[in-house]
């Protein structure tokens, strides 16, 4: 019986790939084998959280991880876990959380694996404080398609090490994952918010308060303009230091299927910000509130990627250097309120000092912007352009795990031409593919 | 506490199941094919569940080989001290085009599915009633047991001649302390099913899994899961053959 199968793949962003050859199988001779048999590009393929063109790979084979979901050992004591890559961090949480450990870090929604963490060098709401994921990881082992499985870590192959992470799963399949985590008393952390009237108060506030919390995050309004441009709230949260540990729940609701073109329409997108926009008022009130909610509010609705539609959507993320960071931030927002696109409601946080470990590695000290956009063919994508460029003159840089559609990655990543000898020769992606030639 | 042993004990559902049993204080013995797969489940149940190395064990045997069969229930009944629950749940779906064009694999698809299952609740049967005492068998079968489908038929038939045999050894031990289980789930995701795109009707293993204990402890005879399957293997069960065999599913 043949272990291969055919399957289309998306991405978050909905993009679709051609269907590729694919094979599932957390059985280690058989990765060897598909590896060693292959004879064009492969590639990993997680849970699909990245927005762009990073797991796709259109004109080649993908290796389905999720199967590859085994613990290996856990001690809670010293906060230690290995696990097979494939495992999701919504499955880690059911297992750490009852023993009183916690992710180091984790990104806006538990579906994702831990070799994605791990390949785009993930952040969240506590970089400040934390670093990124790799600051977390203590070692992984990597498979070649050579054959050989290497271990590596700040001691061992510490190329290896730093070229992984963050290596877009170009350098090799990750087997396995050793993690440093967080020990906490409570499932559930004291929260605080603290609305700012605009960006420069946003400025302000972070400034002040994040030295107070652990994990900190503003949403902003991106339709306000003029004196209120950029107004907001912030978001500041600390581990509570006594309660119970409970595990979350799962997704309560799901859209069922594409939502149709005609409600495509601002109306839909404003719907589902509104959605977004109560869930972090709801937790407006200072107090207790579990972590699912103040780190996953999106996850309550699983697929909320439908309801942007077939033709999908985009998320745009950049990062500022601190020195241009107010000015700049500035007329990113001027530039979307101008254009009267889709974003409603944008992400801003503040990464902190702590070096990232990747090669690679998108997170820096800076401000850091996400937004979402319907995708309306040109005029977001002219928008992008115009954004672009206000990112570059700041010596900014973009985010590839929601990128599809960069045309300068070597301007942000220097650092390719170095990175270019570890990849792995029998792996590549729709996102490298695309990007390579930038040089 | 529930002493359970477990054919297929590395798959997705099994393992869903023998953690809620290790859970609740009980122990289990995994049979599988493979002994890398079968450490592998047994440390990551230890880990999920919390419970102690001793309350997991595993044996690798070759499915087709019905004394190897026969021979985990003595070593299952040594090393747990009494067995109280068999849970069958190994199986394979092939293409169905493939054994189109390739009869022999399509007659080992049989003995792993249906030929091999017997040989397990033969051995199970005669186990708890050469003991006298008493004992749960849950077999995990298909809806794609319930009506022949072009798409999937050699699945289909093995599953449904399991489902046909269970109802037989039921009436055969129904004055018995035995009680057998019919399980048929519709979707899962789980890594059978890798392959497929996943829609509104899909299941997680875990729901599965709780609703196989769910169905042991109301010592239910036949269980669709999540419940909605029966409504639709109803409905599919009533459409006449001639416009049946028509259909594309
Ligand atoms: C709602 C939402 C919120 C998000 N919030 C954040 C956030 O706050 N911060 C942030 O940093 N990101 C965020 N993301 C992005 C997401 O965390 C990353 O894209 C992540 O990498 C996705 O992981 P995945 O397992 O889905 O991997 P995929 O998207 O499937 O793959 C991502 C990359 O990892 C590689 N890969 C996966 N597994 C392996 C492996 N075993 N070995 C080698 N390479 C591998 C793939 O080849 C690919 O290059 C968010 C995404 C969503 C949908
Ligand atoms: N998934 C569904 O949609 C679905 C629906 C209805 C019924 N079922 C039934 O549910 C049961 C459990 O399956 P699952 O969904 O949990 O899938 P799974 O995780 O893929 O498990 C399949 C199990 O069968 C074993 N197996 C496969 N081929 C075998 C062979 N030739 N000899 C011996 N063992 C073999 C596997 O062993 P290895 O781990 O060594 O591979 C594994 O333990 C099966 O009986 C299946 O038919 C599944």
């Amino acid at each position: 019986m043949s272990p291969w199968y055919h399957k289309q793949f998306q991405s978050w962003g909905r993009l679709n790939a051609a269907p590729s050859r694919a094979i599932s199988t957390s059985d280690p001779q058989r990765l060897k084998d598909a590896l060693s048999e292959e004879n064009g590009k492969i590639l990993a393929y997680g849970l699909g959280r990245s927005y762009g063109d990073s797991c796709l790979n259109s004109e080649g084979d993908v290796i389905e991880t999720t199967g590859m979901n085994k613990l290996i050992s856990f001690d809670p004591d010293a906060g230690l876990l290995t696990a097979e890559a494939g495992i999701s961090l919504d499955e880690v949480l059911r297992v750490i959380v009852p023993r009183g450990c916690f992710l180091p870090t984790t990104p806006g929604t538990k579906f994702i694996t831990l070799g994605g963490a791990v390949a785009n060098d993930v952040h969240g709401k506590n970089h400040h404080v934390a670093g990124a994921f790799g600051n977390n990881v203590i070692q992984f082992s990597l498979l070649r398609s050579d054959g050989s499985l290497m271990v590596c870590s700040r001691e061992n192959n510490k190329e290896w090490f730093h070229a992984t992470i963050g290596g877009l799963g170009l350098t090799g399949l990750i087997i396995d994952v050793t993690l440093q985590l967080k020990k906490i008393s409570s499932s559930h952390l004291d929260v605080k918010s603290i609305p700012f009237r605009n960006i420069d108060e946003f400025f302000e506030i972070s400034q002040n308060h994040d030295g107070e919390f652990e994990h900190s995050v503003s949403w902003i309004d991106c339709l306000s303009k003029g004196a209120s441009l950029g107004r907001g709230i912030y978001m500041g949260g600390n581990h509570a230091t006594n309660g119970e540990l409970s595990v979350h729940t799962d997704p309560k609701a799901s859209i069922p299927f594409n939502a149709p073109s005609l409600l495509l329409s601002p109306f839909n997108i404003r719907l589902f910000n509104a959605f977004y926009y109560n869930l972090q008022k709801a937790k407006r009130p200072k107090g207790k509130v579990h972590y699912d909610p103040f780190f996953y509010p999106l996850d309550t609705l699983n697929n909320w990627n439908k309801l942007y539609g077939k033709q999908g959507f985009f998320q745009y993320q950049s990062v500022i250097p601190h020195e241009h960071a107010l000015e700049t931030t500035r007329a990113m927002l001027s530039e979307i309120s101008h254009s009267k696109q889709g974003s409603f409601l944008a992400v801003l946080k503040r990464f902190g000092d702590i070096p990232s470990d990747g090669m690679l590695s998108f997170s820096r000290p800076g401000i850091t912007l996400a937004l979402d956009f319907p995708n309306n063919g040109m005029p977001v994508k002219e928008l992008f352009n115009r954004l672009d460029k206000i990112v570059k003159e700041a010596s900014g840089c973009l985010y590839p795990a929601k990128d599809s559609r960069m045309t300068d990655f070597a301007s942000f990543y220097p650092q390719i031409l170095e990175f270019e000898k570890f990849i792995d020769p029998k792996f590549s992606s729709d996102f490298w593919q695309r990007c390579h030639h930038q040089k | 506490m529930n002493k359970v042993l477990i054919f297929g004990g590395t798959s997705a559902i099994a393992e869903e199941y023998a953690q809620l049993i290790l859970s609740n204080g009980g122990q289990v013995f995994l049979v599988g094919r493979n002994t890398n797969t079968l450490t592998r489940t047994a440390k990551d149940l230890e880990i999920r569940s919390g419970s102690s190395p001793d309350t997991v064990h595993t044996l690798a045997i070759n499915f087709t080989n019905y004394d190897e069969i026969k021979n985990c229930f003595n070593q299952a009944d040594k090393t747990l001290q009494g067995i109280s629950k068999v849970l069958v749940a190994h199986g394979c779906l092939p293409e169905q085009e493939e054994l189109q064009n390739d009869f022999s694999a399509a007659i080992n698809s049989h003995h792993v599915n249906y030929l091999s299952a017997v040989a397990v609740c033969e051995s199970a049967a005669q186990y708890f009633l050469e003991k006298a005492i008493s004992g749960q068998i849950s077999v995990i079968s298909s809806v794609a047991g319930d009506r022949g489908r072009k798409s999937n038929y050699f699945y289909g038939a093995s599953k449904g001649a399991l489902s046909l045999y269970l109802q037989g050894l039921r009436g055969r031990l129904h004055s018995s302390e035995i009680t057998v289980l019919t399980v048929k789930p519709g979707f899962v995701d789980t890594p059978m099913t890798s392959h497929l795109e996943k829609g509104l009707l899909w299941a997680k293993p875990a729901s599965i899994a709780a609703g196989i204990l769910r169905a042991e402890e109301t010592k239910r005879n036949i269980v669709y899961l999540p419940f909605y399957w029966f409504s639709i293997m109803l409905c599919i069960k009533l459409i006449p053959e001639c416009i049946f065999k028509k259909l594309s599913i």
